[in-house]
């Protein structure tokens, strides 16, 4: 099961819950399952059928610029980001 | 045996001290850059020199105030004058409401980077373009430009973060509400506060309370620009077929032919950018401003036109750096260990969404290993020009604040003040604020070098001396590259890659395409593409060219090695699995033929050699950089001079030493600017009343001792040959060491940016009157 991070600003839709091991291959079926489990997760971290522009995502370590296709391993850790560039 | 043409994985783990490095050839040697000579005899073509036949001049109407609605427009005195062939205004820009574009390194809402370019109902900033000519020469265009009338319904300005955040401000945006990191609103009205971030692990109350000192300080600093010494200038030529050639100054052709493709709503494909030698960008050069006016006035005009900005109207037009104000409260047992950490943190992002609050936040207590932290952000809307990025933008100030805080633990507690943040700092799976854990990372090693360094260790004595030291960290990023490669018959070999090369990348990508090939630095000839050129690459920003397009060219190398390997095979009638590479030669059975003999006979064993590669790697590549400086500051006049200056950074491996001892070198001496001098000065109206590099402080080389620069190498284990990324973190750390030793040479805490002259007198001053007893 993927271990995914909850933003401290997403946390009123888990009741606090920081951490939350969820099953899927894929950001997409990630994200689904999360939704399924907080309903209004979804919601929060996707917009017009792709990740929220507003956010990066970060699988294991590493930025990911795959989005909802992003692969997700089966012990894969994912944490949700504020989107960053750089100079 | 086969070939070994696997990608090498990097030492793991490996420092100088612990193994023994790899025996490179040329990474890690100093050849002379490719473009030296062009460069030093001015025959570099930059935006500037581009002439094209017929071409015309262009000239922005800017803003004379900080807020305004725009009434009216009249241009039709400006349309009758001799010599005028086009004026523009927002109203020749198409509808570009509410769409967000990905640009790459992130993505932006078109409607504001249009409202940018030429403004629509309001004019947001002193200098925000309204209008804009073409004539057949500059003097006319100026000329012209004076004669567009613009009726302002002026309105008061905001220009101080805080300020802005009141609920009586004035509101720049009718339609951005408050948003948090997904985007989601959380405001019921309009606000200038575009955007909330909260970041909280741990348990800060327990945390705090279980603290043995505690200390909490509150920060400010000013806006700054990159100070690029090229204006900004493009030439647009829109010919009849619907074809868009623009010649540039740019960080990244392709982004900038995205944003132009973008805002006038033509396809990538009609667009072609060919990004001209740069000045100088520093994250500054991202951003279009120039680009697509001169593209709709070669449009309406039928001609080519070059626009290029004054200095003021780079000051006054172009993204600088977001004043902000920071709190950062630390708590820490007597040992010196951090358990708590909070910082509230306001970051102005100028007249548009989208700052660099994300950054500050994320890189706020980046050094170090805390438990408890809670960081808030607020990205906050001012009438100043939009913010760009600046060399790790947003980590300065953050760092600033947390550094000085840092420093006062130490003091408190009596522990030196490396020795304290080795003490908290980050390693291998240490956890920041709002991340995922560090891979390997060298923040231990820099900060121990520096600690064992002759200038640590060395006395500083006389009155009004102080020493500081401070740590900076910046993620740096991998993104999207392309290189391509063809083998000349003589054995060089021509690279194409599509970075803009800022600070010597053209050839420290060479060198790794050198390395792996086996021949010398100098037998590759490197070449900046546009794009109808070269693959898509992103901007030469986030400290990536020499990591991810040096990753392009080693895997183009690999290509090479893998046909060339076939072209050998062919010339021994063996099979190609049976080659082996190494020395810069290909082997077999006892057989052997340099590379450079190889490239004489490709045309008896196929025909040309084409190599190419296109990556995306996933960083954060993870740059951590010490500074340690020494201070006198007069007392009479509050006049700060660096006497002696050094700074350490993991490079993870220096690719060209030069290069990165340059970056360290530049960056410092950019944090040193933020740190004494550079400041955008505001009138009370919000104009910026020091629009010059006469009365906008940059430093000299008259200004400063030489910086030593001091490399320290823990390869970067998702790179080949171990790169980081260097050219971001260098910036981040001066300013706040800078601070730490006019305290230590004073007794002064310094809580705002720059620490000016007047400023460091009168907090002198007032230590004076007011002695803490």
């Amino acid at each position: 099961m993927a271990i995914v991070h909850i933003p401290t600003q997403l946390r009123t839709l888990t009741g606090g819950v920081e951490r939350l091991e969820v099953s899927g291959t894929t950001l997409r079926q990630v994200i689904a399952a999360l939704d399924a489990a907080h309903p209004g997760l979804g919601a929060r971290l996707c917009q017009n059928e792709g990740l929220s522009p507003a956010l990066a995502v970060s699988i294991d370590g590493s930025f990911t610029n795959r989005g909802l296709l992003a692969k997700v391993g089966p012990s894969s850790e994912i944490h949700f980001l504020p989107a960053i560039g750089g100079g | 045996m086969a070939i070994d043409t696997r990608e090498t994985p990097a030492d793991a783990g490996r420092t100088a001290a612990d193994k023994s490095a790899p025996a490179y050839k040329v990474i890690g040697t100093r050849p002379i850059r490719h473009d030296g000579a062009d460069k030093v005899t001015g025959r570099a073509i930059y935006g500037n020199d581009v002439q094209l036949a017929g071409m015309l001049h262009g000239k922005i109407v800017r803003s004379p105030h900080a807020h305004a609605r725009i009434k009216r427009i009249d241009t039709s005195a400006a349309e009758k004058l001799p010599g005028v062939h086009a004026v523009i205004t927002a109203a020749d820009l198409p509808d570009l409401r509410d769409k967000v574009a990905d640009l790459g390194e992130g993505r932006v809402n078109l409607a504001h980077l249009g409202a940018n370019v030429l403004a629509h109902q309001k004019v947001l900033y002193k200098g925000h373009a309204v209008a804009a000519v073409a004539a057949v020469n500059p003097h006319v265009a100026e000329e012209a430009a004076a004669l567009i009338k613009v009726e302002y319904e002026p309105l008061p300005a905001v220009i101080w973060v805080l300020d802005a955040m009141k609920p009586e401000a004035p509101l720049l945006h009718d339609e951005v509400y408050t948003e948090d990191m997904t985007g989601h609103r959380t405001s019921e009205k309009p606000s200038n506060a575009s955007k909330y971030l909260l970041f909280e692990e741990g348990n800060i109350d327990k945390g705090f309370a279980s603290a043995d000192v505690v200390i909490e300080r509150e920060f400010k600093t000013a806006s700054v620009h990159q100070g690029y010494i090229e204006p900004h200038v493009s030439t647009a030529l829109w010919n009849v077929d619907g074809q868009l050639t623009v010649w540039t100054t740019t960080q990244g052709a392709f982004t900038a032919r995205q944003q132009t493709a973008e805002l006038l709503q033509v396809p990538v494909s009609r667009v072609k950018v060919i990004p001209c030698e740069i000045g100088g960008g520093f994250g500054g050069k991202i951003p279009v401003y120039l680009e697509p006016v001169a593209a709709l006035l070669s449009r309406k005009s039928g001609r080519p036109v070059k626009m290029v900005m004054t200095r003021a109207e780079v000051f006054e037009g172009t993204g600088p750096t977001p004043g902000s104000f920071v709190r950062v409260k630390l708590g820490a047992k007597k040992d010196g260990r951090i358990v708590a950490a909070q910082a509230w943190l306001a970051y102005d992002a100028g007249a548009f969404p989208g700052g660099m609050i994300g950054p500050g936040c994320m890189c706020v207590f980046s050094c170090y290993d805390i438990p408890n932290y809670r960081v808030e952000g607020y990205d906050v809307l001012v009438n100043k020009p939009k913010t760009a990025a600046y060399r790790a933008p947003g980590a300065t100030q953050a760092a600033f604040a947390a550094e000085q805080v840092v420093d006062e633990l130490a003091e408190k507690l009596v522990i030196d003040p490396i020795e304290l943040r080795l003490k908290n700092a980050a390693t291998e799976g240490t956890k920041r604020v709002g991340w995922p854990a560090y891979p390997r990372i060298g923040f231990v090693e820099t900060l121990q070098t520096a600690k064992s360094h002759p200038h640590y260790k060395a006395p500083l004595s006389g009155k009004n001396r102080g020493r500081g030291i401070a740590a900076g960290f910046w993620f740096n990023i991998g993104l999207k590259s392309c290189a391509s490669a063809s083998i000349n018959p003589d054995g060089t070999v021509t690279l194409m890659e599509g970075s803009t090369d800022i600070g010597g990348t053209r050839t420290s990508v060479a060198m790794q395409l050198a390395e792996t090939l086996g021949i010398a630095a100098e037998d590759v000839k490197p070449q900046v593409g546009d794009t109808d050129s070269v693959g898509y690459t992103d901007v030469t920003g986030g400290s990536r060219v020499t990591f991810a397009t040096g990753l392009a060219a080693y895997q183009c190398g690999l290509d090479i090695r893998r046909q060339m390997a076939e072209r050998a095979a062919v010339l021994w009638e063996c099979d190609a699995q049976d080659v082996t590479f190494e020395d810069g030669a290909f082997r077999q059975n006892g057989r052997s033929i340099t590379f450079k003999e190889l490239a004489g006979r490709l045309n008896e064993t196929g025909g040309p050699v084409l190599g190419r590669a296109a990556v995306d790697p996933e960083g954060p590549t993870n740059g951590f950089g010490v500074s340690i400086v020494d201070v006198e500051v007069d007392p009479d006049t509050g006049k700060t001079t660096i006497l002696r200056y050094t700074v350490f950074q993991d490079a993870g491996k220096a690719i060209h030493p030069s290069y990165v001892e340059g970056q360290l070198q530049g960056g410092t001496v950019q944090g040193i600017g933020w740190a004494l001098n550079e400041e955008y000065f505001f009138d009370d109206q919000g104009r910026m009343r020091n629009a010059s590099y006469l009365d906008y402080r940059m430093p000299t080389a008259l200004d400063l001792p030489m910086i030593d620069a001091v490399i320290v190498e823990v390869p970067n284990p998702a790179h080949p040959y171990g790169v980081r990324g260097v050219g971001e973190t260098p910036i981040v750390a001066p300013p706040a060491a800078v601070a730490n030793a006019i305290y230590h040479a004073t007794g002064v805490r310094m809580y705002e940016l720059p620490m000016s002259p007047p400023k460091v007198w009168a907090a002198l001053q007032a230590k004076r009157e007011c002695p803490v007893v």
